[in-house]
């Protein structure tokens, strides 16, 4: 099975700066991967780089199966991004920004009132205004069109920002069940006593590159086979 | 590209609807536009029937500067942004969409601008037909060359400025072919607007095509 992201000396650069400086990594398919590092470490670089919105400029970097540096677009298509601004419009309901990011993406909306059940998003809530949504809630309705969309690599920068006890529980949850389903995470924290024991490694990253990997907490009873049912579009 | 475009041309009317900016800054806006052209102009009936037109074509054009805005401000945070470039919409269908929501609220300012000048200067349309494709021609290339220059604005610091700097003079021959269109479509004779229909119906299918092509690569600069 290839990997879900295959990179070797990838460098990436924001503006005129290196935000990647030469990274080797690898993803397979239903690996929980958890990144950790100082501000500036690259962590949302990577991300940034895996998601196909920061281009590689040297080095061997495929997501997915697709050249990132050639097709860029079909990596898109085909990986899900919590970055730390949301992609909520304010003046849509919480159902409607998820149908639209079911919908955007060529898929069926009948996984949304699934989703929304699965993060808690009920009744009232539904039909609000994400504008009108708390840091927390907007949070989930982000993570709900994740859920909805099924994306075969989900890519976190830090998800548990804005998260109360009873979300970030739910959150591992997910994580666990997306891993199970097949689909590769990768997500970085600056907080690893909620991130490492979702993980299966924890890379440490420092100055744009991977130093160190260590071996994550999550239970190897979690680690089940890969029933293969992520989006892959 | 259909889909994409219906999709998110839903989506940017459903906000426009809701947020209401169309409906309590750029109509007022384009109204007191129309307002304060006739005041520099004078009272005199018969100067201000004569510069209608050219009025009329003057607030679509300051409004489709803010229509435009409008349209990207909604995407204006980095998360929404990434949201659409994640999306899976295809670049022309977002360009298509953001320009026929865009069209569609310059289509119905126009109609209140229209009834705007029968009320201030007793202005009518006698040859409706050529009013009405004149208007449609003009507003499909005043939104497809909003859009495009939007999104070469959308990502700079600048962009409130620099989007009327980068509009105005690129749509000036939509002001000058939609002005005699009018003119000839309220005062006649027809034969005298149909040289300008023709000039609008290749500045719209210049920019849409245009649109369809380099939005992709424009989205990805901003």
């Amino acid at each position: 099975m290839a990997p879900a992201v295959h990179l070797r000396t990838a460098v990436a650069l924001a503006g005129r700066f290196p935000a990647l400086a030469g990274v080797d990594l690898s993803v397979d398919p239903g690996d929980v991967v958890v990144l950790v590092g100082p501000n500036g470490a690259g962590k949302t670089s990577l991300l940034r780089v895996c998601a196909g919105l920061l281009a590689v400029t040297s080095g061997q970097a495929e997501v997915l199966g697709c050249d990132l540096r050639t097709d860029r677009a079909a990596v898109r298509r085909r990986v899900g991004l919590l970055g730390h601004a949301d992609p909520l419009y304010d003046e849509l309901t919480a159902a409607e920004n998820v149908r639209f990011a079911v919908r955007s993406a060529g898929l069926p909306a009948d996984t949304v009132d699934g989703a929304l059940d699965r993060l808690g998003l009920v009744g009232r809530l539904r039909r609000t205004p994400a504008g009108r949504l708390s840091a927390g809630q907007r949070r989930r309705v982000a993570l709900a069109a994740l859920v909805a969309r099924r994306p075969a690599l989900w890519l976190l920068d830090e998800p548990h920002a804005g998260l109360d006890a009873g979300a970030r529980d739910l959150l591992a949850a997910l994580v666990a069940e997306t891993a199970a389903a097949g689909a590769a995470v990768v997500l970085s924290s600056h907080e690893p006593h909620l991130a490492v024991p979702m993980a299966d490694r924890v890379v440490v990253m420092s100055g744009g590159r991977v130093g160190e990997e260590r071996p994550g907490g999550r239970a190897p009873a979690l680690r089940a086979v890969p029933r293969g049912d992520a989006h892959v579009a | 590209m259909w889909r994409d475009a219906v999709l998110v041309a839903g989506k940017d009317l459903r906000i426009e609807a809701r947020s209401r900016v169309a409906l309590w800054q750029i109509l007022p806006f384009a109204a007191l536009s129309l307002v304060l052209f006739a005041f520099a102009l004078g009272p005199g009936p018969r100067v201000l029937r004569q510069a209608a037109p050219g009025l009329f074509w003057l607030a679509v054009l300051f409004s489709t500067v803010l229509a435009t805005q409008r349209s990207f401000a909604i995407e204006s945070g980095e998360g929404t942004r990434d949201g659409l470039r994640l999306s899976g919409i295809d670049p022309a269908g977002v360009f298509m969409g953001k320009a026929a929501a865009v069209a569609v609220q310059l289509a119905l300012l126009q109609v209140v601008l229209y009834a705007g000048m029968i009320l201030l200067f007793g202005v009518h349309v006698r040859v409706v037909w050529l009013a009405v494709v004149a208007s449609l021609l003009a507003t499909v290339g005043l939104a497809a060359a909003g859009v495009i220059y939007g999104a070469l604005s959308a990502g700079l610091r600048v962009r409130e400025t620099l989007l009327p700097l980068l509009v105005l003079p690129v749509v000036a021959p939509v002001l000058l072919a939609g002005s005699r269109a009018w003119a000839a479509a309220i005062t006649g004779p027809v034969s005298a607007g149909l040289p300008w229909l023709r000039i609008l119906g290749a500045f719209a299918v210049v920019y849409v095509v245009l649109g369809v092509v380099l939005y992709g690569p424009l989205q990805e600069a901003a």
